[in-house]
């Protein structure tokens, strides 16, 4: 079995788990009593956040642990929104974002705010005109990913930030930044970034643990109240245990993301080349997207079927995202990017992780050209060949 | 901008006749440490300066870094070029285009020419490389007097260095060029301040922090573990004493005298700091005393709590506004660990309206009567935990740290 499916959830590091284990083992104090199991509690969740701090080149005040990037998300959209209602009810996304971003805008939506979900290219990207076309005086947030799920396509960041700025300095900036960490560089002080999400299990941590990142100063209105916990931002005892387990892996990945990028780039290519000369698939991931996603469809078969084909081969591949490949309608995310009815109900995601070998490679290349050899001639298209 | 090396200037210490070499190289051991992180740099030491060859790492954290270290008075970031009339022309030129100047800027060029041989004397250089500029940059306007921009070239032998900006940095004497003193920590806002400003006028501090337990928490304990921690980024290293003050300190609770407890703890604190100045050869006692903050800062209380010790006692804040500290508290990275909220050993017992003109003849007589104060303060002494802390290392400590650096 191997395993093509690193941008729904990858294999922690085996130090992660060690680690883990041995925290869970050892702290189980709750870091809010004030005996020494409580105090070291509170010491290892102190350098956790040093250490995510660091890798992001923030201060560690600025990192709220949530239970994950669906958490952070909603915290960061619903948590901004309700804080700064005052200033306007203007909210702009684009429509391409996770379902946890989506989701928490029709939310608000329903209670009363105003939401621009702004379109993208071909490319799977947002322009530039759009945003300043879109903002306004009462716009309190922009929230747009950094590298989309299902396609890869970078987002322009920095240049979004910038523009968000130049128009409103008011207007926060939230950035989805799950499948680009460990994967491209993040710079969240050039890019004018206000908040930033990310999740443990898309970088070799746990699953159940994330972050969010909320730039000095802000105040979001807290969707847990209890405890006074994560500087009263998210009430709940903290995980010590998970906690730990996603510093190690975020310093880990961070230190990596050079190497990722190049040496996964290159497979990538690889994977695009026989894609791209095989009759029946069509590639709509391209060059310029992020280093480990690759996305195709094999237009007039439902994707589930070529993936349980590839899968009886040992080819674990995805359908969608994860988070929504039990709905049955087409992906929203790729029907924006412009892919036909037909493309969108057929898309594959092929997502690399950083051991992959030259030879699994070759698998796949194998796998794949085996089952669209069996399955072109059940094609209606494939049946008028014949 | 790419510079290539820091030009850092020693402060006033430099006029110390003898000592300057000695002072010189500490100060030259104290950049080179705080430098290690950025393996590239080289450094060079001359009369009165260094120099911080980048060697292509970016000039923007060394900088922040670098001003911090006591002994040096200013940095300028300097663009290095050969000493050719060409060459420093056409440098200065890339400088100025780099430097993205705004409408009429006003100028002037400020040329030293330190290398005799060089066929050009500085005033003629003043007026080359003013003009070469004036002819190039229309915004440019000159202005002997208080120009915007004073871009000084300065020629040497071997290079010529290009630079206008003077970055003044905290200055002070070499680290431990000023003899020894022991330092009162309570973990509250004044005393890491006080402790810095010592250091910064080179005072090697060691700090003496009393702790109550059951009464305070472990977790005080740790804050000031912490405070030490920061304060050795300084220092190098910090030895930081604890001393176990809960004998001591109840002795005075059932005395019918709650208004003066401040006053009778404050005195055996001085006398255990004494004590331990002695064994560890200092010759005096500093403290974050500032005039007029609480009681027991007062005029009176500072002279009924003063007279228990004979060694100087030196208050590096006693003028200052609670304003002032504060801010120097979050500049040297103090301040977020001392408004933790761990009650340490100077907020228990106190009554709600304490003395702040305590009668120095009643406390004295309340010592007299407590028979076995001086051996508990002797006792105390004895019992106190010795730890030497590094910005980076847990110290040689008894406490062991949780934190498994491996899981990191």
């Amino acid at each position: 079995m191997i395993y093509w499916d690193h941008a729904a959830s990858t294999p922690p590091y085996e130090d992660v788990i060690r680690t883990l284990t041995e925290v869970m083992d050892k702290h189980y104090g709750n870091p809010s009593s004030i005996h020494q199991l409580g105090g070291d509690s509170v010491k290892l969740i102190k350098r956790s956040r040093e250490v995510c701090a660091n890798a992001l080149h923030v201060k560690p005040s600025e990192i709220i642990f949530t239970s994950g990037a669906t958490e952070a998300n909603n915290l960061a959209i619903k948590g901004a929104a309700l804080q700064y209602m005052s200033r306007g009810k203007h909210l702009i996304t684009s429509m391409v974002e996770h379902a946890s971003v989506y989701e928490s805008f029709l939310q608000l939506q329903q209670w009363g705010f105003e939401v621009t979900f702004l379109p993208v290219d071909s490319q799977g990207c947002v322009s530039l005109e759009s945003i300043t076309a879109a903002i306004r005086k009462d716009t309190i947030l922009v929230s747009i990913m950094h590298v989309n799920n299902e396609m890869g396509a970078i987002q322009p960041i920095d240049a979004i930030g910038q523009e968000i700025k130049r128009c409103n300095a008011l207007t926060l900036f939230h950035v989805d930044g799950v499948q680009g960490f460990g994967k491209l560089p993040v710079d969240l002080k050039t890019w004018s970034v206000d908040l930033y999400t990310l999740s443990a299990h898309k970088f070799r941590g746990p699953k159940g643990i994330g972050l969010l990142y909320v730039r000095e100063g802000l105040k979001l209105m807290p969707l847990l109240t209890g405890g006074s916990q994560e500087s009263g931002f998210r009430a709940g005892t903290e995980n010590t245990p998970h906690l730990v387990a996603m510093a190690k892996a975020m310093r880990m990945t961070s230190e990596q993301q050079p190497i990722f990028t190049k040496n996964v780039s290159i497979q990538r290519d690889r994977i695009f080349g026989f894609i791209r000369d095989i009759k029946g698939l069509h590639l709509h991931s391209n060059e310029n997207g992020a280093p480990h996603i690759v996305q195709f469809s094999f237009p007039g078969m439902k994707s589930e079927v070529l993936m349980h084909t590839l899968e009886l081969q040992g080819m674990l591949v995805s359908t969608r995202s994860a988070c929504s490949s039990k709905q049955t309608e087409p992906s929203r995310v790729l029907i924006s990017m412009g892919l036909s009815h037909e493309e969108a109900s057929s898309g594959i995601r092929i997502s690399l992780g950083d051991s992959h070998t030259e030879e699994e490679i070759s698998q796949l290349e194998l796998a794949l050209r085996k089952a669209v050899e069996q399955l072109y001639p059940l094609l209606e298209k494939g049946r008028n060949d014949r | 901008m790419i510079y290539d090396m820091l030009l850092l200037r020693f402060g006033e210490f430099i006029l110390k006749g003898k000592n300057r070499r000695r002072f010189e190289n500490s100060v030259f051991l104290h950049v080179k440490s705080v430098l290690e992180p950025y393996p590239k740099v080289e450094l060079r030491n001359e009369f009165g300066r260094i120099y911080v060859y980048l060697n292509g790492e970016s000039a923007a954290e060394p900088i922040q870094v670098l001003k911090k270290v006591f002994g040096i008075a200013s940095i300028s970031p300097v663009i290095v070029c050969k000493s050719e009339l060409e060459d420093i022309l056409e440098t200065s030129y890339r400088y100025l285009e780099e430097m993205n100047i705004q409408e009429s800027t006003t100028f002037k060029v400020s040329a030293r020419r330190v290398w005799k041989k060089f066929g050009h004397s500085s005033h003629e250089m003043n007026h080359h490389v003013g003009s070469h500029l004036l002819k190039n940059f229309e915004m440019l306007d000159v202005s002997m007097n208080r120009p915007a921009l004073d871009l000084r070239v300065e020629i040497r032998e071997t290079e010529t260095y290009i630079f206008y900006e003077v970055i003044p940095a905290v200055g002070g004497f070499p680290r431990g060029s000023n003899g020894k003193a022991m330092l009162l920590l309570s973990g509250g806002i004044d005393s890491p301040v006080a402790a810095w400003s010592s250091m910064r006028r080179g005072l090697t501090t060691e700090c003496v922090h009393f702790y109550s337990y059951p009464f305070t928490s472990q977790l005080a304990k740790e804050k000031v573990i912490d405070l030490a921690k920061v304060l050795s980024g300084y220092a190098g290293e910090i030895k930081l004493h604890l001393v176990p003050f809960t004998e001591v300190q109840t002795s005075f609770t059932g005395q019918g005298q709650d208004k003066l407890i401040i006053t009778l703890m404050r005195r055996s604190m001085l006398r255990i700091a004494t004590l331990l100045a002695e064994r560890e050869g200092a010759l005096a006692i500093v403290t974050g005393d500032s005039l007029g903050q609480v009681a027991s800062q007062t005029l009176s209380s500072m002279n009924a709590i003063g007279r228990a010790t004979e060694l100087p006692l030196l208050r590096p804040l006693v003028m200052m506004d609670k304003n002032e500290i504060i801010s120097i508290a979050k500049d040297i990275g103090t301040y977020d660990l001392s408004i933790q909220p761990y009650e340490d050993c100077c907020t228990l017992f106190v009554p709600d309206s304490p003395a702040t003109k305590p009668n120095l003849r009643i406390v004295e007589s309340i010592e007299r009567s407590i028979t076995n104060l001086n051996d508990m303060i002797l006792d105390a002494v004895d019992r106190t935990e010795t730890m030497i802390l590094t910005p980076n290392g847990n110290g040689n400590t008894k406490v062991d740290s949780p934190v498994e650096e491996d899981w990191f």
